[in-house]
């Protein structure tokens, strides 16, 4: 999904924008890290789960099961809340705390996280299968930058004072919302976490987080740093566990003020049903895409390329953002189809704990085979295969770099998310047909552009559905910028000062006074 | 010029020594010295846990930093002139510091504009890392926090448990509350009329002169230099010539920190000399002045005379405290005292017209006097001692002076009213009653420990008389009724304005004058504005979409 831009900290590799990190610069990792935490953590307290069970974990390299980690379900679910709202009490140390002090406990905890980037980029690599060099120069700083970037917004989350009619004085309040529910996914489990702890723990909430079972390791790690901190008992509460079990006791709970989601758009409509059929809890939803890529014949062609391949198969094409339909115009439509399969072929599929290696492998059998039958679909519909489209492995989850050409909009790899390392080109004539076609489809989370014309630039990018959308670059995220979709790609906005909103009530105070004065 | 950051709560931090450790530190008093030790002076009664943990100066601190900071480098003057530092508490000479003049001013320009250039490392550098560099500044200073506060005691004179407590804690959480709005500065679209794209950007103004008053030294520089370089700016700043020494330790650690050379250079020097150059400059963007409003005249009036250069002015004010007779009595007698004694009253902020309703003003006079002759002057790096020596000669003579007129036009001298300890710079406590708003003392800034106290009836009357004055800084106003609470807060023609509270300052907080007592905001989101341009891009478009 993302790329964090290092330029500044890191050289720059030209035309290899995708491995903006430098080798030489990450130490060795360790392919076993140890693993300290796989319990839930409630209270600032690890316990088992009150069913006593527990779920494998598995390195998707080898499908070998890394541990077994303590799985939470409706009992445990109902513990954290007690906790988090406990910790919510008017009066709390908490709800007391300055807001400069809750800022400062979130810069700690970038700190510490900062301290542990390598532990917790071993751990990230085993559990998830992404290559260790992006977990090392990608996920953990945008996870300290983004914790970082909300500790400062703390302390300016400013209400207003406002001018009504009458004799009264108008004043309002930004509260925090209560006991948020969060669920995350397992593609980025570490920033996804940062991304929904950074904006609620910076406006004063309190958290009840499902990490997903797939990736729970990291996020158990951050735990215990929170408990380091000095984050006080309950305000984060982590569980372990399964979608319909403990997600489900979340979504449903009556208790709990708000969910945040960050997953399927299936998932994302039960999401929205639990909570109408609960307590009315506040939703906000960040879910899948298919996102268009719009490559206009003026544009650099090199750069056009690398920065396509990148938007798809970053990550093993394990984002919601990914760029899975690119629209080529037709005058450089062949010319980019084969600089983009020489640049596929070359993409180095393998042990992600090896320095060279650029994709790991997919996170679980279930994605492995659900991705599989995609490929199928998109041969047997007719699109044309110009690389890749087998299993890249004889053990693990790995598969090759593919691309499919002659990809028309109708067919299932055009409408659907594959959610790995396929990429679809199709080709377009004209400016209006391309936006057209960019839009007609359910989602609408991120688009692209690329090309040298201004008017076209600002034409496509105003008329695209989308929440994002990058000109001549792709996947460029930073905590400043909100993040989010149109249509049914989700509710609301993750990151920036609008991330803020989504963990804020609004009280406005009207007080009677003798006499009003500008 | 300026006042404490959260003191109320620091003073409670630093209850803890006991009235004895204080006796223990007092410089000899003149026999005949109204200076009354109680051993249950309520500000250091009862010695708390705390008394192990408290900070202790350091011994025998050497001063490290004398010369000129220009493009991360020490530089000697130009003229080859120094000029002598002094402590006020002993008159002991410190050390003697490089003195800046013109040419200095514009080597530091130079350097500061270098640094400024488009594609310049410190323009090309993510507004986050800009932030970051704050924080890591901010983190250095949290170390050095104890040499800080040692050398702020000795070369200003304050309280080192208050230059710890409170001067260091608020330069620490300025600069990490600056450090955070670094990346949030945010531009906007606007939707304008026709086929154009518009959109701000909120850029830094360039190079900016930044002259800082004597009286909180280091927590100046932090509230003028963190917004500052929070919005990308490049800084020339002129420590006061009585007090330049932790302004020079923070330039130490502002190239610690990484802050690329030219960005922030500190010239100590005089202010018809440094100041001036600076003020007159033809290369300077930004001006920002805090001290008296004589000099913010001068000032503006460079400002108009050279290149129109932007002016932002924190100056004097002679701020109105205002009592009801429905207030919490003991608690707004407390307020009051510590409203405009802190810092030896050495503070722009200072409560120094206290307005107390008819039928509680014997009593409120009486327990004022009472807490004033209870305080105990001496040496400031002891702990007990809250009250040090004015900072030079020429303010205590002034004060003195004015002094002398209360006696003469009429008020009545409660306390005080004179120099403690023959030969040294430390003055009386004082308060007087029957005040009326004719007297200079009603009407001048003292800035020394001198407490006017007068008497009003009705609440319209006491807004009119409040408002009576060319200042317009901060008013308090103590009353447990809601109406009276807002009627009066809204009236009164003041920057800030204290409830039940005074000086009750924060760096989220926005602080400045109305009237004669300056331009600008600082601290808060709104001290942004005073150091960004904002710069309009409209972009014709083919088609314009909502």
């Amino acid at each position: 999904m993302l790329r964090i831009v290092l330029s500044r900290t890191l050289p720059r590799i030209s035309g290899i924008s995708n491995c903006q990190y430098s080798a030489a610069a990450i130490p060795v990792p360790s392919a076993q890290p140890e693993v300290h935490y796989n319990k839930l953590f409630i209270n600032n307290e690890w316990q088992d789960a009150v069913s006593k069970r527990s779920f494998p974990t598995i390195n998707p390299a080898t499908g070998e099961v890394i541990c077994q980690v303590a799985e939470a379900d409706k009992a445990d679910v109902d513990k954290a809340v007690k906790a988090a709202r406990e910790a919510f009490r008017f009066g709390s140390p908490w709800r007391r705390m300055d807001a400069s002090d809750r800022g400062l406990l979130l810069s700690r905890l970038a700190d510490a996280i900062e301290r542990d980037t390598a532990y917790l980029a071993e751990l990230e690599t085993l559990d998830n299968g992404k290559p260790y060099a992006v977990s090392y120069s990608v996920d953990v700083p945008m996870v300290v930058k983004c914790l970082r970037y909300y500790a400062g917004w703390a302390d300016k989350w400013e209400g207003k004072t406002i001018p009504i009619d009458g004799d009264f004085f108008c004043y309002t309040r930004h509260e925090p919302i209560g006991v948020c529910g969060q669920i995350i996914p397992w593609n980025f489990p570490l920033l996804m976490q940062a991304w929904k702890l950074g904006p609620a723990l910076a406006t004063g909430n309190t958290v009840v987080m499902k990490v997903a079972e797939q990736t729970p390791l990291t996020a158990l790690y951050v735990a215990s740093l929170i408990k380091e901190v000095g984050f006080p008992p309950g305000v984060v509460n982590i569980l372990p566990g399964m979608g319909p079990s403990a997600g489900s006791a979340i979504a449903s709970h009556m208790d709990v003020d708000k969910v945040a989601f960050t997953g399927s758009t299936e998932v994302g409509h039960l999401i929205q049903q639990a909570s109408g059929s609960s307590n009315l809890k506040k939703v906000t939803l960040e879910l899948g895409g298919k996102s268009p890529n719009i490559i206009m014949s003026d544009a650099n062609m090199a750069e056009a390329v690398e920065q396509s391949h990148f938007a798809l198969f970053f990550n093993q094409g394990q984002c919601c953002c990914a760029g899975s339909r690119t629209y080529v115009q037709d005058t450089i439509y062949d010319e980019f189809m084969e600089r983009s399969v020489a640049r596929a072929k070359s993409r180095v599929v393998g042990d992600p704990f090896n320095m060279k290696t650029e994709q790991g492998p997919q996170v679980d059998e279930e994605q492995f085979k659900k991705i599989l039958g995609y490929i199928s679909s998109g041969k047997r519909e007719g699109a044309k295969l110009m690389c890749g489209g087998g299993v890249a492995a004889d053990r693990g989850y790995f598969i090759q770099p593919t691309i499919f050409g002659d990809v028309q909009d109708g067919m299932t790899i055009a409408r659907e998310e594959i959610f790995g390392p396929v990429m679809q080109i199709l080709k377009f004539k004209t400016l209006e047909e391309v936006v057209e076609r960019a839009n007609d489809t359910k989602y609408g989370l991120a688009a692209a552009v690329f090309t040298k014309d201004i008017d076209k630039a600002h034409y496509i990018s105003s008329g695209l559905r989308a929440g994002t959308v990058w000109i001549n670059c792709y996947d460029v995220f930073g905590a400043q910028a909100p993040f989010g979709g149109y249509k049914y790609s989700g509710n609301g906005r993750e990151l920036g000062e609008y991330g803020l909103d989504n963990y804020t009530e609004v009280k406005t105070v009207t007080i009677k006074v003798p006499q009003k004065n500008s | 010029l300026t006042g404490s950051h959260h003191p109320s709560n620091q003073v409670e931090q630093c209850k803890s020594p006991p009235s004895t450790v204080g006796k223990q530190g007092n410089m000899s008093s003149e026999p005949g010295n109204c200076q009354n030790h109680q051993d249950h002076d309520p500000d250091h009664g009862d010695a708390g846990p705390a008394k192990q943990t408290m900070p202790m100066p350091v011994p025998n601190l050497e001063v490290q930093y004398t010369k000129i900071f220009i493009d991360n480098e020490w530089h000697e003057s130009c003229s080859g002139r120094k000029m002598p530092v002094h402590n006020p508490a002993t008159g002991d000479l410190l050390c003697e510091v490089e003195e800046a003049d013109t040419e200095d001013v514009d080597k530091a320009v130079q350097s500061a504009r270098a640094a400024f250039q488009l594609g310049s490392p410190w323009r090309c550098m993510d507004a986050s890392d800009r932030g970051l560099l704050l924080n890591r500044l901010a983190d250095l200073v949290e170390r050095d926090r104890l040499r800080l506060a040692t050398l702020e005691a000795l070369d200003s004179g304050k309280i080192f448990l208050m230059a710890y407590f409170v001067d260091l804690m608020a330069t620490v959480k300025t600069l990490r509350y600056y450090g955070g709005w670094a990346d949030k500065i945010q531009g906007k679209t606007i939707p304008v009329d026709g086929e154009y794209f518009t959109y701000t950007r909120h850029e830094p103004i360039g190079v900016c002169g930044q002259i800082i008053p004597w009286n909180f030294p280091v927590m100046m520089f932090a509230w003028k230099v963190a917004p500052a370089l929070c919005c990308g700016n490049t800084v020339i700043i002129k420590p006061a010539e009585q007090t330049p020494l932790t302004a020079l330790h923070m330039a130490c650690l502002i190239k610690e920190a990484g802050f690329p050379p030219g960005v922030v250079n500190v010239l100590p020097g005089y202010g018809p000399t440094a100041g001036s150059a600076i003020a007159h400059h033809m290369d300077i963007d930004k001006i920002a002045f805090t001290g008296s409003t004589a000099v913010g005249k001068l000032i503006q009036k460079a400002a108009g005379d050279s290149n129109l250069k932007r002016v932002t002015l924190e100056l004097g004010g002679k701020n109105p405290n205002i009592v009801f007779a429905d207030c919490d009595l003991e608690y707004a007698v407390e307020q009051a005292h510590s409203g405009l004694f802190f810092n030896q009253g050495q503070c722009c902020l200072a409560g120094s017209r206290v307005f107390v309703e008819d039928s509680i003003y014997e009593e409120f006079v009486c327990r004022s006097a009472e807490k004033a002759r209870n305080k105990v002057l001496g040496n400031p790096l002891v702990p007990g001692v809250d009250q040090g020596p004015q900072i030079d000669q020429k303010q205590f003579d002034k004060i003195l002076e004015l002094i002398e007129s209360g006696k003469k036009e009429g008020a009545t001298l409660e306390c005080g009213g004179g120099p403690w300890n023959r030969n040294s710079l430390f003055i009386q406590p004082t308060v007087f009653s029957n005040v009326t708003d004719d007297m200079r003392i009603a009407r001048e800034e003292i800035f020394g420990p001198v407490q006017q106290i007068m008497r009003f009836r009705s609440v319209n009357e006491v807004i009119q008389r409040a408002n009576a004055t060319h200042y317009g800084l901060a008013a308090g106003v103590f009353t447990n009724d809601i109406d009276k609470a807002l009627t009066v807060s809204s009236a009164l023609q003041a920057g800030m304005v204290w409830v039940n509270c005074y000086n009750a300052m924060s760096t989220q907080c926005p602080f400045g004058g109305f009237k004669m007592s300056g331009n600008g905001r600082e601290l808060g989101e709104y001290a942004l504005q005073e150091y960004t341009e904002v710069k309009a891009v409209t972009i014709k478009i083919s088609q314009k979409n909502s």
